[in-house]
């Protein structure tokens, strides 16, 4: 299990993820990263550098350390289980063609 | 089994991760941070990612001359926002590059030790107010000619900053345009400037598409890896047919005696660049290298100590 690319804990300014909400209704969404001392900083350097354009009503940030992801080298087994499964989607489900609101 | 994307590979056997990686490079897929990838790959795009920072950053200078002098308030906040976007292209940039592995303090002190290099467009001096018009129009021109394309580049952090630098990008070629077509409505002296200001950077922006297919040994391999989706003299090539049409508008001459339309090549005939010029500048000799180093080493001087404040404000809290 590791942190996100970038992070190195070995610079002046630790790397945060940025995270942010378009418009009411949508979730936070991935934009990048950047670097800052602490999170108040964090939070304006995104507000400057992401959303100079009303890209956004909402900001988070997340230190790069602070986030766990999956290993990348066990993307095979790891999601594994959906596979063959396919009976979870509606269209498995062919009987029912032509009839309405199904 | 596909060809390798990677050319050294060629005539030998794949390892499961070799295979791995030729396979979603040839179905236009995307290579992300954590996959495996050949170790020339990642040299090429920590090079090619950090010089295009370092170029952002650097770019910032020859325009920030003009904005304690632009002719009206509203010129200046176009600029101030043009340069602050320079600003946020090169932290784009430098944050795919980091996901290669390498750190920002090391991209920096590459580029303050004269170790990196950065676009030469940027050490031409901007002398007049039509320059910012020139460079809008041409220089940001070239850019987006270049830049469009690595939209798709293989590596997904990387296109993904051009994507987002590619929508910024519009705006500053458009207030460039407009510049130099306010100043071309104007006097006899503003038409002069803006022609002036034309002939000084035309021939530097088509240099921006780096040397003749010829003579640039790398593309094979970046183009082979999907970093590169057209070569240095087809994007210089579209560019100058974008350019025709956009200086008749303008009013003004594009400094080449020998550009025309060609019939037969369906492109134009143009004269040769001046690639000795070109290779000065890149080794050092430009207008103003000099002056574009100090200047960025002086700001990282004075800046250190807010730095290192920030930094020690923050460990005082978290304490």
């Amino acid at each position: 299990m590791m942190s996100t690319p970038g992070e190195t804990g070995t610079e002046a300014w630790p790397l945060w993820e940025v995270f942010v909400r378009a418009n009411r209704g949508l979730s936070h969404v991935h934009v990048g990263s950047l670097h800052a001392p602490d999170a108040d900083m964090a939070v304006r350097n995104a507000r400057d550098l992401y959303t100079r354009r009303n890209e956004g009503v909402s900001i988070w940030v997340v230190p790069a350390d602070a986030i766990t992801t999956s290993d990348p080298d066990a993307k095979g087994a790891f999601f594994e289980s959906p596979a063959g499964k396919n009976y979870r989607h509606a269209v498995y489900y062919t009987k029912s063609e032509g009839v309405k609101h199904l | 089994m596909t060809s390798p994307a990677d050319l050294s590979l060629v005539g030998r056997e794949f390892s499961p991760e070799e295979a791995q990686f030729n396979d979603l490079i040839a179905e236009d897929s995307r290579i992300e941070p954590r996959d495996w990838m050949p170790d020339a790959y990642r040299k090429t795009l920590i090079r090619q990612i950090s010089q295009h920072a370092h170029s952002e950053i650097i770019g910032m200078q020859p325009e920030s001359n003009w904005i304690s002098r632009a002719p009206s308030l509203k010129r200046k906040a176009i600029l101030i926002a043009k340069v602050q976007d320079e600003a946020g292209h090169g932290l784009y940039l430098y944050s795919a590059a980091q996901t290669l592995g390498i750190s920002r303090e090391e991209m920096t002190d590459q580029l303050l030790e004269g170790k990196a290099k950065y676009s030469s467009i940027f050490n031409y001096t901007t002398p007049t107010w039509a320059d910012m018009g020139s460079i809008g129009w041409l220089v940001d021109g070239a850019a987006i000619a270049n830049q469009v394309p690595l939209c798709r580049a293989s590596y997904g952090p990387y296109g993904r900053a051009m994507v987002r630098i590619c929508k910024e990008e519009s705006f500053h070629q458009r207030q460039g345009f407009e510049i130099l077509l306010e100043l071309m409505q104007g006097t006899e002296e503003q038409r002069r400037m803006a022609q002036e200001s034309v002939n000084r950077w035309y021939w530097p922006a088509l240099m921006m598409f780096g040397p003749p297919d010829d003579e640039s040994p790398n593309s094979t391999q970046s183009m082979a890896w999907k970093i590169k989706r057209f070569s240095n003299d087809e994007l210089r090539q579209r560019f100058v047919g974008m350019l025709v049409p956009q200086a008749e508008v303008l009013g003004v001459t594009l400094p080449d005696p020998n550009l025309k339309w060609n019939e037969e090549k369906q492109a134009y005939d143009m004269s040769e660049i001046d690639w000795d010029e070109f290779h000065e500048v890149i080794a050092g000799r430009g207008p103003a290298n000099a002056e574009r180093m100090r200047r960025r080493r002086e700001a990282h001087e004075n800046g250190a100590w807010v730095r290192e404040a920030a930094a020690a404000y923050a460990r005082k809290q978290a304490a």
